[in-house]
């Protein structure tokens, strides 16, 4: 340990930590635009310089270790000078339609220009004429929003491992873009939306459909149906104030119903159902020497990124359709005839985490005779201002409970919220499938935790399974490396997209750092351990399901409405 | 096309992104412009997406997307040609011929580029089209002699 001193206070620190560190975990907050936890510094915004007695400059504190006796000032007026100079020269090419932006009121650029009393437009720069790139059905791009932060580039290449973007040009004519600056949509990119997820302004934002389903809504034609992800109901709170991780699934479905949803579904039911196929496909795969690993196929990012990158995996892939998907199949079916509606009638909306799901639900196989499985997706945010546009006070409705028959779910679907959820889920099955028994303790906890990568090995009857949870791209492409080079010894591979899962989806509320996101996940993980039914297949309304119009897992019916195929896609990587 | 580029890419073997430049300049010189495919192929041989490439590549005046034209023109941007109004003559073209430096035209007649300075400060303001020099071009002079091309890629092309 070593002391320096931060605005005339002795402060403790770790000798090679950054200055930004101590002064985080000190509780003084310098302002940074580009700072990314965990990442190597760029100190490129500048915005977080402090005075340092003895050096002439201002030192940028994300980036500029500590040392014995250093003497600090965070807010000199030079500083603040600097910080005020850097936001003034940043606006200054900035377009001025606040009031108009997505990120009104929810922008680190906007809120930073208030901190630091920025009251006269002391510059005025040229502006460039930069178009909106909306060719994506997932993000919006648009540059003339940008400050060139590079925290999406970073997002992109070192934590998802696509690097569908990067800095375009140079000095005042650079932008972020895709190789060639082509539109999003033939791009690598995989819609998984972590670089919105990081933006501080509203350059990167998620194709909003709002007006659709409000539209839907007010359609006395339609008969609109909604479904919420396994994650929403533990991250919405968020959006309105309430503590992180606190389980809302109560009020949010009261809240949909007064939005005006004429049912309210569980997504994490079509989980229950995912895992019934999935675990038997890979009970079928390893009893008839099948293609293994097995991969699942639930995150529609993680889907796209083996289809560019590891095309030689598809086989592998589960062809389980995702609990999204499979909701909207079961919805348009099952519940269409139970209820005597024609599907055609039937606007199916989902929320989630999720703008990769954007991408999933208009995916051409998904769609068939011009009736798609899922007709409009909602992330979770744009759930948020749904609730808030119709004056719903969410803090104070009356829980109320979801609809039948897609309304009860097992904790094992609710699980698949977060990282190694699904794989904890469909090991549940797995072993009921083989030995005709139940799990004496259900949780594996190996595969718990936000890890990026996760192995373990589990006995299931006579079987050793190599189990491998992976989140984060990046963080899979060594494990399939791995296993191109002949590693063998893993049988089943669940893959989210997103780190840490759901949780921390493209979709999810902003601003939340790695506390909320350990709250998140606590909060489904007490759901499992307070939950009645832990396993999918003991949840009755999946056996009514399979028994009134299913059939067996894995039956003609269930390859026609539950799976689905994938294709190579050939694009600039 | 290819062959071209894979003996490029063979004088380069284990290489990685510090290679990358003076690949993209021999690719660039082998085929006149940096094609969709050769920056794929570059990128796979360095290990390297191609957004990043392309972003290299945006950062430097040197490089081009597009295929040279017919015509390759160049407008010396050097300070002595800048102080016999070389900026006015650079507009010119590209008002002409409608496309921006870097750029070439849709008949594939004229390709427009930027150069800093060709040693010729005793002719400025000076263009160099296929080599040919023009001395002490003015702006309303560009389109006399962008006819006198257009004519000769005309004739030549029947």
């Amino acid at each position: 340990m070593i002391t320096i001193e931060v605005n005339g206070r002795k402060v403790r620190a770790n000798p090679k930590e950054t200055i930004l560190t101590v002064l985080k975990r000190e509780g003084i907050k310098v302002p940074t635009l580009c700072h990314l936890p965990d990442l190597f510094p760029t100190g490129a915004c500048r915005l977080c310089v402090v005075e340092i007695e003895g050096i002439r400059g201002l030192v940028p504190s994300c980036a500029y270790p500590v040392s014995e006796g250093m003497k600090i000032k965070t807010h000199s007026p030079r500083a603040l000078r600097a910080r005020k100079t850097i936001i003034e020269l940043l606006l200054s090419n900035h377009p001025d339609d606040c009031l108009y932006c997505v990120r009104n009121g929810d922008c680190e650029l906007q809120s930073l220009a208030e901190e630091l009393g920025i009251r006269e437009r002391r510059y005025t720069g040229a502006k460039n004429e930069y178009k909106i790139d909306t060719s994506s059905p997932a993000i919006i791009r648009d540059p003339a929003k940008c400050i060139l932060c590079g925290k999406c580039v970073r997002v992109c290449e070192e934590i998802q491992g696509v690097a569908a973007i990067d800095f375009i040009g140079r000095g005042s004519r650079a932008q972020v873009g895709p190789a060639f600056n082509e539109g999003m949509n033939i791009s690598s990119c995989v819609n998984c939306g972590q670089c919105i997820v990081v933006c501080p302004t509203g350059a990167l934002r998620e194709r909003s459909s709002i007006k659709e389903v409000m539209d839907a809504i007010a359609d006395p034609e339609k008969f609109v149906v909604v479904q919420h992800a396994p994650s929403v109901s533990v991250t919405l709170g968020e959006a309105f104030g309430i503590k992180a991780g606190k389980d809302v699934m109560g009020i949010m479905a009261a809240a949909m119903r007064r939005v005006g949803f004429d049912r309210v579904f569980d997504t994490s039911f079509a989980a229950d159902l995912t895992i019934m196929e999935e675990a038997s496909e890979f009970v079928q795969r390893l009893k008839n020497n099948g293609k293994l690993p097995l991969l699942t196929s639930c995150s529609p990012g993680w889907i796209k990124f083996v289809e560019t990158f590891y095309p030689e995996f598809i086989d592998n892939l589960s062809s389980c359709k995702s609990p999204q998907q499979m909701m909207g199949a079961v919805i348009k079916s099952y519940f269409a005839e139970k209820e005597g509606i024609d599907p055609a009638k039937i606007f199916s909306v989902s929320v989630m985490p999720c703008t990769a799901k954007k991408f999933e639900a208009e995916r051409p196989e998904l769609i068939h005779h011009g009736i798609a499985d899922v007709d409009a997706v909602l992330t979770t945010r744009e759930l948020a201002r749904i609730i808030r546009m119709r004056g719903l006070d969410l803090k104070n409705m009356t829980p109320e409970g979801n609809d039948s028959p897609f309304g009860e779910r097992s904790s094992a679907g609710k699980l698949f919220g977060v990282t190694g959820g699904v794989m904890e889920a469909a090991v549940r099955t797995a072993h009921y499938l083989v030995t005709g028994k139940e799990m004496e303790d259900y949780v594996v906890e190996d595969l718990r935790g936000l890890e990026g990568i996760k192995i373990t090995k589990i006995k299931i009857g006579d079987l050793e399974l190599g189990l491998a949870v992976a989140s984060g791209l990046g963080n899979v492409r060594n494990l399939l490396d791995e296993i191109r080079a002949g590693r063998d010894d893993i049988h089943f591979i669940e893959v989210m997209t997103c780190p840490g899962g759901c949780i921390a989806g493209g979709g999810q509320p902003l601003a939340a750092d790695q506390k909320a996101i350990k709250s998140r996940m606590k909060s489904l993980y007490e759901i499992d351990r307070d939950a009645s039914i832990k396993t999918s297949h003991s949840n009755p309304y999946i056996q009514r399901l399979y028994s009134e119009y299913l059939g067996q897992p894995l039956s003609e019916k269930c390859h026609h409405l539950l799976h689905t195929k994938y294709q190579k896609r050939d694009v600039l990587k | 096309m290819t062959t071209q580029i894979l003996s490029i890419l063979k004088k380069y073997p284990d290489s990685s992104r510090d290679a990358l430049i003076p690949i993209l300049q021999e690719v660039q010189e082998a085929e006149g412009y940096l094609s969709r495919e050769s920056i794929a192929r570059i990128g796979e041989h360095l290990k390297l997406p191609t957004s990043k490439i392309y972003g290299v590549a945006t950062f430097y005046n040197q490089f081009r997307f597009q295929p040279l034209g017919k015509y390759h023109i160049q407008v010396c941007r050097g300070t002595a040609c800048h102080v016999k109004g070389s900026a006015k003559v650079l507009d010119a073209l590209k008002r002409e011929l409608k496309i921006d430096a870097g750029e070439t035209t849709r008949d594939g007649l004229f390709s427009l580029e930027v150069v800093s300075c060709i040693g010729a400060c005793g002719l400025a303001p000076v263009i160099s089209i296929n080599g040919e020099f023009f001395a002490g071009v003015e702006a309303d002079k560009v389109k006399k002699i962008l006819k006198k091309f257009r004519k000769k890629g005309a004739s030549n092309g029947k």
